[in-house]
């Protein structure tokens, strides 16, 4: 391998924030990533995730903080100082310049001898899976294909961080999951230090070591996937990881860190995240997957069917409650649209602490 | 429609009709729209053209190519071509070297709007004010040789006006503005997203412009060039206004006034303007070409 990894232990974003005018788009953002990491910034749009990766590539100045690499502050440096290799929403590849000059291109700017050029760009070429696109130009290529330029011409210059800025967001849903598993093996073969930009927590949980959720230029929570997926800390990281029935009731009782909580008359039993006292508004959350539609039960929500969905192995329907609630559930058989439906929840039910 | 394939049953009942084969060859009712243009430029253009060529090939005396010849017989005519090259070509390529780096930083700009406004208006007021207000501001007397001799930087006035510098100055100030506007229209063409690219893959801001900006604006520059440059080369009002029309600035279009309107001479004054056609097209044609050895193809990075 002549593409090699920077030596460098860990890149670090201290109280980070970035303001527009009155509007507080980070707020002391506080991150350290270690070599050969990657993280998933995920969040909704708007909530900083890309302000992020283009303050940390030298695209934004930052307002506040500073950031680290090693021992060297970054954020007073130009982007062309930082070398910090990008890959863009749209890929942002030079239209005329073919595949092997857009993936030189940075090691030309560097003054790389041609020959160590040509070896660097064959092996990035080879990684990335191109052979034999080498002279076409970026127009004459799919949108896959671009994505993969893209990646080898952020990684050809062995920058310590590769940010990538939603890279799959333009591809339709096959390619996507193809190239997300390439972005996956790529960063298997090599190693580099990635930031990943996503809306989609699916994206986030399959490729990334580490998560982070922002929400309003607020870091929510920092995890491995699995943390967030089955212990989110917050609500709205509940709702980002999959959480799509939100529930407000009041709490019954609370003990060994389970509560129980009555929402129009039901009872749901989950685990609690925070303190709660009885008699407290709580809000009870549950994947659809395990909003299961009973014909009966003592404790079971009732609530009138919108719409079923076939999804194969079972069917996915939409309800309303007596109070207007919106539910998300599953069936093993399908149910009328006006039907009433008895919804139960057993496992994975969490309980947040509610507004009155 | 329908009811007619149904009811005949021919053999090609099933294909398009006349009105979609007619559409498929690009002929439809929205064709019809060009039709005024098209006779508007017929009879303005296209028989006037043909019409001045007939006539510069018969003279008022001598055979049919006498007016060519005289006119590359004569110095005072044939001089004409080289002292209208010498302005227009160094006012074009001086105003797109100014609308370059002003187009630059503008792209940055939220009040685009005003300063194109203000930028338009010497279009707008025309040559004809521009040299009359050029007349008396660099004149002997005006305020630009007053304020330097008020500061001691020459003892006597500079000569500006009735000269070739004159024309030159105005020329780059009523052409300016078209040449800015058609460049800044290019630059803002291009994805800001390459230039961050660039940016973040190492490249210096000469470098994004020397092999991101410039390869992809090339293309634009050429058109901008030679449609600055057919202005600058019929210049007529400022040649004679503020320049010295029997000197160094009698451009060609003097030339074709003088033999029109000065010895009645339309078959030589035709002649004068095929030759300013045929000039201005080989200096067009030889730029335009030049542009096959860029990238011409969309400015942006991806299909989207």
């Amino acid at each position: 391998m002549t593409i090699a990894l920077s030596k460098f232990d860990e890149v670090r974003l201290d109280r980070v924030s970035r303001d527009f005018g009155a509007l507080n788009a980070l707020r002391e953002v506080n991150l350290t990533i270690k070599r050969r990491e990657f993280i998933a910034l995920l969040g909704p749009s708007g909530c900083g995730k890309s302000t992020t990766l283009n303050c940390i590539a030298g695209l934004l100045p930052v307002t506040g903080g500073a950031i680290w690499l090693d021992k060297h502050r970054v954020d007073t440096l130009k982007p062309e100082e930082r070398g910090f290799g990008m890959v863009f929403q749209n890929y942002a590849l030079f239209p005329h310049l073919n595949v092997r000059q857009n993936i030189g291109f940075g090691l030309k700017m560097r003054g790389t001898p041609r020959a160590e050029i040509d070896r660097k760009v064959n092996e990035a070429i080879g990684l990335v899976r191109l052979q034999g696109q080498e002279n076409k130009l970026p127009g004459q290529l799919s949108g896959g294909q671009q994505q993969r330029v893209a990646i080898a011409r952020a990684i050809v210059i062995e920058p310590p961080l590769v940010l990538m800025d939603e890279p799959l967001s333009n591809l339709d849903a096959k390619l996507r999951l193809e190239m997300r598993a390439e972005i996956r093996r790529i960063h298997n073969e090599l190693g580099a230090t990635t930031i990943y930009v996503t809306h989609d927590q699916d994206e986030a949980l399959s490729l990334a070591d580490r998560i982070v959720v922002l929400k309003d230029g607020i870091v929510r929570q920092v995890g491995t996937p699995k943390e967030l997926y089955e212990a989110p800390a917050h609500l709205d990281v509940a709702d980002f990881m999959g959480f799509r029935n939100r529930l407000k009731g009041k709490v019954v009782s609370h003990e060994n860190g389970h509560a129980v909580i009555d929402v129009e008359g039901a009872r749901f039993k989950g685990v609690a995240r925070d303190a709660l006292a009885p008699g407290a508004a709580a809000v009870v959350a549950v994947r659809p997957d395990d909003m299961v539609a009973s014909d009966e039960g003592p404790h079971a929500l009732k609530a009138v069917v919108d719409t079923i969905e076939y999804r194969g192995r079972e069917f996915v329907g939409t309800a309303h409650s007596a109070q207007g609630s919106d539910l998300v559930f599953r069936s093993d058989h399908t149910v009328e649209p006006g039907s009433t439906v008895h919804l139960t929840a057993d496992e994975r039910v969490l309980i947040f602490p509610g507004q009155n | 429609m329908t009811a007619s394939v149904t009811t005949t049953p021919a053999r090609d009942a099933y294909g398009p009709n006349l009105r979609q084969r007619l559409a498929a060859r690009g002929l439809d009712a929205v064709t019809l729209l060009a039709v005024p243009a098209a006779l508007f430029s017929l009879a303005l253009f296209v028989y006037p053209f043909a019409f001045g060529l007939v006539l510069s090939f018969e003279p008022k005396a001598g055979g049919w190519l006498s007016n060519y010849q005289r006119f590359f017989a004569d110095p005072f005519l044939y001089e004409t071509i080289g002292k209208t090259l010498w302005l227009s070509l160094p006012v074009t390529l001086l105003n797109l070297f100014l609308a370059v780096p002003i187009a630059f930083r503008v792209r940055l700009m939220r009040n685009q709007r005003l300063l194109t406004a203000i930028l338009v208006l010497p279009i707008t007021l025309g040559t004809v004010l521009v040299a009359e207000g050029l007349l008396n501001y660099l004149g002997p007397q005006g305020w630009f040789n007053r304020t330097l001799m008020t500061f001691g930087l020459i003892s006597q006035p500079l000569k500006l006006v009735h000269n070739y510098w004159g024309v030159f100055a105005s020329l780059l100030i009523t052409g300016f503005p078209f040449t800015f506007l058609l460049t800044l229209s290019y630059v803002t063409g291009i994805d800001p997203a390459l230039e961050q690219a660039a940016a973040t893959l190492g490249a210096n801001a000469w470098q994004r412009f020397r092999h991101v900006y410039l390869p992809l604006l090339m293309p634009g520059f050429a058109i901008t060039f030679c449609l600055s440059f057919v202005q600058a080369f019929s210049v007529f009002p400022s040649a004679v206004l503020l320049g010295a029309p029997a000197g160094p600035t009698r451009v060609i279009s003097i030339a074709a006034y003088q033999a029109a309107f000065e010895e009645y001479d339309y078959s030589m004054a035709s002649a004068v303007a095929m030759i300013m056609g045929v000039v201005q097209l080989a200096i067009v044609v030889a730029v335009l070409a030049s542009r096959g050895l860029f990238y011409r193809g969309p400015a942006s990075g991806a299909k989207g």
